[in-house]
């Protein structure tokens, strides 16, 4: 008995991380400033990927919607222990919201296809939506389990998950193969393995690949992916093209989210107020919290 | 996310200018194994990125996994429950995501699940580690036991025990030291005897064992009954079984996590390891040169610590109306830290180099007698890189031990009455440090061991090298003060030859290795000055210093400081 992951992960800027010139006027992000990261919801989910492998055997693959540099994560996924990795990748990907990403994602995973598991994070640190899984299952017509903390049996045809909810948690099963987004305090990521670093940090995808052909005319793409491929040290890189997708579904033609407004609040102290240590102060006091939406 | 790897600029610097690719070529096997282990470099500079790599999964790890839990191992400690020794629960978890990382087998060959590292990178993550919690090393650092089993072992034994230890499954432990045979280790007295069918056994008491509960135990017994002294001893290999009772730890002043074990070997099972009689005379020795290292690498990682905390501590600090980072006093103290941090860091690489050296000249020395090929040049390369390091493992051993006692004291000194109190961690730290100029011997047994190479002057070839040459702009200057500190050293040196008395000769000992380390160190610091001017301030604090020093240590040798031990009991009242 075992079982195929699929991981879908995320290179995001680093937030928490955020200085002085990371911040535009208007309240933007500042892309460039800030250090790109792997997502740490979705090393969460790749850690339950990697859980079910070393408990009953299979294969887990990566695959990310990306910019070229989001090849970072990858490698970093392999030197968790994923056995193999995809970049999705193509200019025309720009600017997609979750409806366009998720269609990506959905059809990038058909095109892999044998898989029982699906695994996210719950959501990204910059977008926050936790849509893009839950989109994406429903692109796929397979089951989704959201905010998932343990796995706790796996059986042939079907699996029993804990998930959280407010206050508490529920246990709930469902067939496979289906979508799980996973909550990051849920698991303590595995580190590194030393061996995979020293093994994989050549691995390339095609697009590094082609970069070492520029300016070099002895290497040639062909010899060079076959080369990769059989130290095992490429990284499978798909385009719109190679997915046969509709444009009209991608990027930002497929996106009917637009940012309207981006408004930077800064929170200031403002005056005190006195509230009187009696029963009505403090009742007048619950009233005004409850009118900001503070309390309850 | 903080790293003590990639965020530490001293450790970079050195990392950068890591000479090893004599020794890579020699252990890599001149870049053969790539056919056969994926992780095998094909190069030098692939050797070296490799390194790199490995050491930000050490240097992450270790600031953000391991030195969160250093104070909770500290207040836990190890503990014991009716002979079973447990680690407090951070040891364990630390240790369980090194395994994980695949950091427990840095040194050994790749065929037994090992990285195939030298030396050199494995004492910068025994550093590291020591940094953020001491007492780890302790039990991370015992991978010196498999490095001397791989060493020395056979073939079948390797296959035993070496696995095990890569993969974090087996923890190690040397068992040497007995109530009666501390410093003085010839007189060990546990005793080892075969049965009829030639079946090893062992027999007697272990004191003072570091991680005695471990799974692989390397002992030093006497095989030869009716002997007394070195010859009389063997090193024998047992697993961790029934026989063996530990009988208590010890309640100790600082690296709580490390669990120091009274142990009774009650005809335990053993495997000789090795040669008889060669036990104390090879094997231990061999042994030694790496913990004594790996001691110099745990005195770095505290000392580090230690001036980051009163660095943090000095600039947040108010007191007069400004930080007390901004009093001239406080800021000549942390520069003095500063300084000594980073020369000894400068002292200790150039040490694990030559150990790296010594290792690979002997396994050259090894293939070239099995292939029959002349011996002549290896030879000479092994006895010049064995007599430097012979010299330099305890001066360094000495001089880093001393200074991280130094340091600890200093930065509880910036936190004043606040670094008293176990609020903050550096009243921890220098509890740490305090056994670090005490254990795989004494700072007094250092000198001993050092005394030899520096009487001989050793490094005059290499000290008459730098000697010779032309130094940039100021360093001129720093270069005449480090010839200055070589003409003390050379006529405090005549002064106690001439004197022929031995007695004598013990106690300037330690002015001589101390001026002697200066006059290393400094030419060593003079250097990395002339190739990079951010090197300037620390040599030039350092050789200044150096030289007011070395004006003492002379002193005191030739105005007869010492003359009144003969009257030591008259005065001792």
């Amino acid at each position: 008995m075992s079982f195929n992951s699929i991981v879908m992960v995320k290179q995001v800027p680093d937030t928490a991380n955020i200085s002085g010139q990371v911040m535009k006027e208007d309240g933007t992000v500042n892309r460039a400033k800030l250090p790109a990261i792997f997502n740490h919801e979705d090393r969460a989910a790749l850690e339950l990927a990697l859980q079910i492998k070393d408990k009953f055997g299979g294969k887990v693959t990566v695959i990310t919607m990306g910019p070229p540099r989001a090849s970072d994560i990858l490698r970093e996924c392999l030197y968790m222990g994923a056995d193999e990795a995809y970049l999705i990748s193509d200019r025309k990907f720009a600017g997609a919201d979750t409806l366009a990403t998720s269609y990506v994602l959905s059809e990038a995973i058909k095109y892999i296809g044998n898989y029982d598991f699906v695994f996210a994070g719950r959501q990204a640190i910059d977008g926050d939506t936790a849509q893009v899984g839950p989109q994406t299952a429903e692109k796929l017509v397979i089951p989704q389990i959201t905010y998932v903390e343990e796995i706790v049996k796996v059986q042939k045809d079907k699996v029993t998950l804990k998930r959280k909810i407010d206050g508490g948690f529920e246990v709930l099963e469902s067939t496979l193969p289906c979508l799980v987004t996973v909550l990051k305090d849920a698991l303590f990521p595995r580190p590194f393995k030393a061996r995979r670093v020293m093994a994989y940090k050549n691995a390339k995808t095609l697009l590094e690949l082609e970069k070492m052909t520029e300016g070099n005319s002895l290497l040639y793409i062909d010899q060079l992916k076959d080369e990769y491929l059989h130290k095992g040290w490429y990284i499978h890189t798909l385009t719109m093209d190679d997915l046969k997708l509709d444009e009209s579904r991608c990027g930002v033609h497929g996106s009917p989210t637009k940012v309207h407004k981006v408004e930077s609040v800064v929170l200031t102290g403002g005056n005190h107020v006195m509230v009187p240590p009696t029963k009505e102060g403090i009742s007048n006091l619950i009233d005004h919290l409850m009118e900001d939406h503070i309390l309850g | 996310m903080a790293n003590y790897f990639s965020e530490n600029r001293d450790i970079l610097f050195h990392f950068d200018r890591f000479k090893l690719k004599e020794v890579v070529d020699i252990i890599e096997e001149n870049y053969s194994q790539t056919e056969k282990f994926q992780d095998a470099p094909h190069n030098y500079e692939d050797a070296i990125e490799n390194y790199r790599k490995v050491l930000e999964i050490v240097g992450d790890i270790a600031a953000n996994f391991i030195a969160p839990r250093a104070a909770s191992i500290d207040e836990e400690g190890a503990t014991i429950d009716y002979g079973k020794v447990k680690y407090a629960k951070g040891t364990q978890e630390s240790l369980d995501i090194l395994a994980q990382a695949e950091l427990m087998g840095m040194i050994l060959p790749r065929r037994f699940g090992g990285l195939n590292f030298p030396t050199t990178v494995y004492m910068m993550a025994v550093e590291i580690i020591s940094r953020a919690e001491a007492s780890l090393m302790n039990i991370f650092g015992l991978q010196d036991i498999g490095k001397t089993l791989d060493k020395f072992a056979t073939e079948e034994q390797k296959e035993k025990y070496l696995p095990g230890f890569s993969s974090g499954l087996y923890t190690g432990a040397m068992a040497l030291t007995e109530p009666d045979a501390g410093s003085d280790l010839q007189a060990v007295k546990l005793s080892a005897y075969q049965d009829e069918n030639g079946k090893w056994f062992l027999r007697g008491v272990k004191r003072f064992i570091t991680n005695g509960n471990g799974d692989v135990l390397l002992v030093l017994a006497r095989t030869e009954s009716g002997t007394k002294d070195a010859r009389g001893l063997s090193m024998l290999a047992c697993m961790k079984d029934d026989t063996i009772k530990i009988r208590r730890i010890e309640h100790k002043l600082g690296i709580h996590g490390s669990p120091t074990c009274e142990m009774q070997f009650n005809d335990t099972p053993a495997e000789l390891v090795g040669t008889r009689r060669f036990g104390l005379l090879k094997y231990v020795l061999y042994l030694m040169y790496r913990a004594r290292v790996g001691i110099g690498a745990q005195s770095l990682g505290i000392s580090q610590q230690a001036y980051e905390e009163a660095l943090k501590y000095a600039k947040a600090r108010e007191q007069f109306g400004k930080s007390i980072y901004q009093l001239p006093v406080i800021a000549n103290m942390l520069i003095d830290m500063r300084v000594t941090l980073e020369s000894n860091r400068t002292l200790f690489y150039a040490t694990c180099h030559w150990l790296d050296r010594k290792e690979a000249y002997e396994d050259m020395f090894e293939i070239y007698k099995a292939e029959k090929k002349p011996l002549n040049e290896i030879n000479e390369k092994l006895k010049e890189a064995l007599k430097i390091t012979n010299l330099l493992t305890p001066m360094t051993k000495l001089i880093l031990s001393e200074a991280c006692n130094k340091i600890t004291y200093d930065s509880i000194q910036i936190h004043g009455g606040t670094g008293y109190m176990k609020e903050f961690p550096v009243e921890r730290l220098a509890r740490d440090a305090r056994i670090t100029n005490i254990y795989e011997g004494t700072s007094q047994m250092q000198v001993v061991a050092a005394t030899g190479g520096v009487i001989n002057d050793v490094l005059v070839d290499y000290i008459t090298e730098w000697e010779q040459k032309e130094y940039k702009g100021s360093l001129v200057k720093l270069k005449s003060s480090l010839l200055e500190i070589r003409s003390i050293f050379n006529d405090a040196l005549k002064y106690v030859k001439d004197k022929k008395d031995s007695n004598f000769q013990d106690v300037a000992a330690k002015d001589l290795v101390e001026l002697y380390s200066y006059i290393y160190t400094g030419y060593l610091l003079l250097d990395e000055a002339n190739d990079d001017m951010s090197r300037v301030f620390s040599a030039k604090r350092y050789i200044l210093d150096s030289l007011a020093k070395a004006k003492k240590n002379a002193e005191s040798i030739k105005n007869e400081l010492y003359s009144d031990i003969l009257h030591a009991d008259s005065i001792l009242i």
